[in-house]
């Protein structure tokens, strides 16, 4: 889904672009415990932004300081330009919607998504026909009489939605917004909130623990560690070049050696890594002092496992299959090396021929490309 | 247990070893093994499951006890409100009598209910007890729901150090708490002595025997009943419901008259009922502390079997009360049905 949206143009990657909300040095502390810590950010109009990472990171405190529950300890958050310090939530322009849902249970469908415009002075017919209008976009429109509590997860969950959405603000805040919903349920709706977005060019921030949630919805992925945003970029970017360790562990999964620089050229590095049969040779420079020490990560689907010993000096390495997770479309295995070091080794099951599937004990050649590795220093 | 094996009683299938079947003179002990079984618990609720007495022996506890101690007196004193008072013991007539003739005889005497509405005595009396009951309800609820909303919103330490001061009165005896307030609120109490002695008042105020020392007693012994359901329900209000009115762009007062107020319906219908239907049959109080002049049914009610003897106007007066505040228990009872349907 992110492949197609690269047609909209990259603001982050424009020097003059105006953020529409630059969040600046923020620091957030809960008594000694510093939630957030020195954060910076700056999210573009239009966006879909996911503020990704696992349970206490911070990602949450972070939103709601967007939304005005949390006031920061330091540093400054700009929505649209105007410095958002000390404005109450419910004079910003943000709506936002609860991973809970928070809907009013003692009120219809159509009450809880008028309620924010009767917050307003709208006349009475406005706020019906925006009601009936934005209950037919999160198709609705036959519970508006229906209690909360007769409703499906995935109808409350376009409820929440429709009551954020009604009030047409300019900044949605989402807190794990499809963390509730079953699996089917969450791939539709993923894809409804994209047509959502689109049609109402409205800037989305979602916290998610989920990178499935992150990569498949987000324009960019803040990636939150401890209190801190570890690396920005498009999913594409944080996952093909991970900036740190931390980054490549955490999104998808990977295989990662400890390892050592042995040559450093302008246009590859080779690097000396015990737990694998011959160096590993990348096709890029980086700059780091000769015999530092550094990681080189590798996803599981850019292994290639074969049952002839490749011609090539570098980029790959022996074991024998120790375990089988056939998945259907897929197929992981745990491959044990000769050092004893376990690798997972996805293959993507393209044909149905029996030579060319591996069995349990099976000894194998794992090898691939030079572009693949990831290396990376401390 | 019961439940893995079908909840069917099987001799010899459990009890450690497998024992062959023997008759009761090789093994005596048997039957009373098979009685030892049964009284084990888990066979009850197999046994219950089985035979589905369950649910009736569960409402029978409930249900006898309300027969036994509310029933049984009422239909007593319904009968009695339909007799006549007569220099006896017990003192009112019996309501089946055999005539000479051997007719078995019932006379009810509607003339104690014809009485209270002749005597404007009772009357007055139910309309002043309605209204200090009202009144003092008023009170309780505009005292009892900050101080309820406060707890509610209190650590759970400071929760429970306020929840336990509002209980902590209870352990002392009602009747010394309402006389500790005749010493603060008499002409020469501590309330009219600290004011004089300020200087802010040259006489002392009058305020015992008046409906003020009414309220005042009543709002401070019945408040309890009005803080706890209303806390018990403030106390499970999502918060989060707040935060999302005024992230729609309700400010906190107004969050509070839509979100808060009304979720609170049912607590504040249960604390109103807890203390108004108490206060409108209250008696030590008003006896106490109240007028002279005007009397609550409650000390009406008790003037009739004390001082008066007259047991079937008593009842007659017990019951038309009952009838009064029939209507507010079913009022209470609706809210309560509505509370639990939206669970």
């Amino acid at each position: 889904m992110a492949e197609t949206r690269t047609k909209t143009p990259e603001p982050w990657l424009d020097p003059h672009a105006q953020a529409y909300i630059r969040v600046e040095n923020v620091t957030k502390r809960f008594g000694n415990f510093v939630a957030v810590n020195n954060v910076s950010l700056k999210i573009y109009k239009g966006e879909i932004f996911c503020l990704l990472g696992g349970s206490g990171c911070g990602k949450t405190t972070l939103l709601r300081m967007l939304a005005g529950f949390e006031q920061p300890s330091a540093g400054a958050v700009y929505i649209d330009g105007q410095d958002m310090a000390g404005i109450p939530p419910y004079e910003r322009p943000v709506n936002m919607m609860f991973q809970s849902y928070a809907l009013f249970p003692h009120m219809t469908v159509a009450g809880n998504v008028a309620f924010g415009l009767e917050q307003e002075k709208i006349r009475r017919e406005e706020i019906n026909r925006r009601v009936a209008e934005i209950l037919d976009i999160v198709k609705l429109g036959e519970y508006a009489k229906r209690k909360p509590h007769q409703l499906s997860g995935g109808q409350r969950q376009r409820v929440a939605l429709a009551r954020a959405l009604v009030k047409r603000p300019k900044l949605l805040l989402l807190d794990e917004p499809l963390g509730a919903l079953d699996r089917k349920l969450r791939e539709h709706t993923q894809f409804e909130l994209l047509g959502i977005q689109e049609k109402l060019g409205v800037t989305f921030v979602v916290v998610t623990h989920d990178q499935e949630e992150a990569m498949t919805l987000s324009s960019r992925v803040g990636v939150m560690n401890r209190g801190e945003i570890v690396q920005v970029g498009t999913p594409r970017q944080i996952y093909e070049f991970p900036a740190s360790r931390f980054v490549a562990d955490f999104i998808g999964s990977v295989n990662l050696f400890e390892g050592q620089l042995t040559e450093d050229e302008q246009d590859h590095v080779r690097v000396k890594c015990d737990e694998l049969n011959v160096p590993v040779y990348v096709d890029h420079g980086m700059s780091a002092p000769p015999l530092a020490l550094c990681w080189v990560a590798v996803r599981p689907e850019k292994i290639e496992l074969g049952r002839e010993r490749p011609a090539a000096t570098d980029n790959w390495a022996h074991g024998v299959i120790h375990d089988i997770a056939y998945m259907g479309d897929m197929t992981v295995f745990v491959v044990k090396l000769d050092s004893g070091r376990q690798v997972r080794v996805m293959q993507a099951n393209r044909t149905r021929k029996p030579e060319e599937q591996f069995a349990w004990d099976e000894a194998v050649y794992l090898s691939w490309d030079a572009s693949s590795p990831v290396v990376g220093i401390g | 247990m019961g439940a893995s094996n079908g909840g069917r009683w099987r001799a010899g299938s459990r009890g450690g070893a497998k024992r062959a079947p023997g008759s009761l003179l090789t093994r005596p002990w048997e039957p009373l093994w098979h009685f030892f079984h049964l009284l084990r618990p888990a066979r009850w609720s197999a046994y219950v499951r089985d035979h589905w007495i369950g649910k009736p022996l569960v409402t029978a506890v409930p249900m006898l006890w309300l027969v036994l101690f509310f029933m049984v007196p009422f239909i007593i004193v319904f009968g009695i409100s339909f007799s006549q008072s007569v220099l006896a013991i017990p003192p009112y007539e019996e309501l089946l009598a055999w005539t000479d003739d051997k007719v078995l005889q019932l006379r009810l005497h509607l003339s104690n209910y014809n009485y209270l509405f002749t005597d404007s005595l009772y009357a007055s009396s139910y309309l002043y007890s309605v209204k200090v009951a009202a009144v003092s309800t008023f009170f309780c609820l505009l005292l009892g729901y900050p101080m309820a909303y406060g707890i509610a919103r209190a650590t759970t330490t400071r929760r429970n150090i306020f929840l336990m001061l509002i209980i902590l009165p209870f352990w002392t005896s009602f009747l010394l708490r309402v006389y500790a307030w005749i010493g603060l609120l008499k002409s020469n109490g501590v309330i009219n002595n600290v004011l004089m002695s300020l200087g802010i008042i040259h006489e002392p105020i009058t305020m015992m025997q008046t409906d003020f020392a009414v309220y005042i007693g009543i709002v401070y012994s019945y408040l309890p009943f009005m803080i706890l359901p209303l806390y018990s329900n403030l106390e499970k209000h999502d918060r989060t419901l707040l935060e999302a009115a005024a992230d729609l762009g309700s400010k906190p007062w107004k969050a509070f008259v839509r979100i808060t107020l009304p979720l609170s319906m049912p607590g504040i219908v249960a604390g109103s009922l807890l203390v108004f239907i108490p206060a409108v049959g209250e008696y030590v109080i008003p006896s106490l502390l109240g007028r002279t002049d005007q009397l609550m049914i409650g000390r009406v009610l008790s003037d009739e079997f004390f001082e008066n003897r007259d047991w079937p106007v008593a009842s007659a007066v017990a019951i038309a009360m009952l009838v009064l505040l029939v209507v507010p228990i079913m009022i209470f009872q609706r809210y309560q049905n509505r509370e639990l349907a939206h669970k």
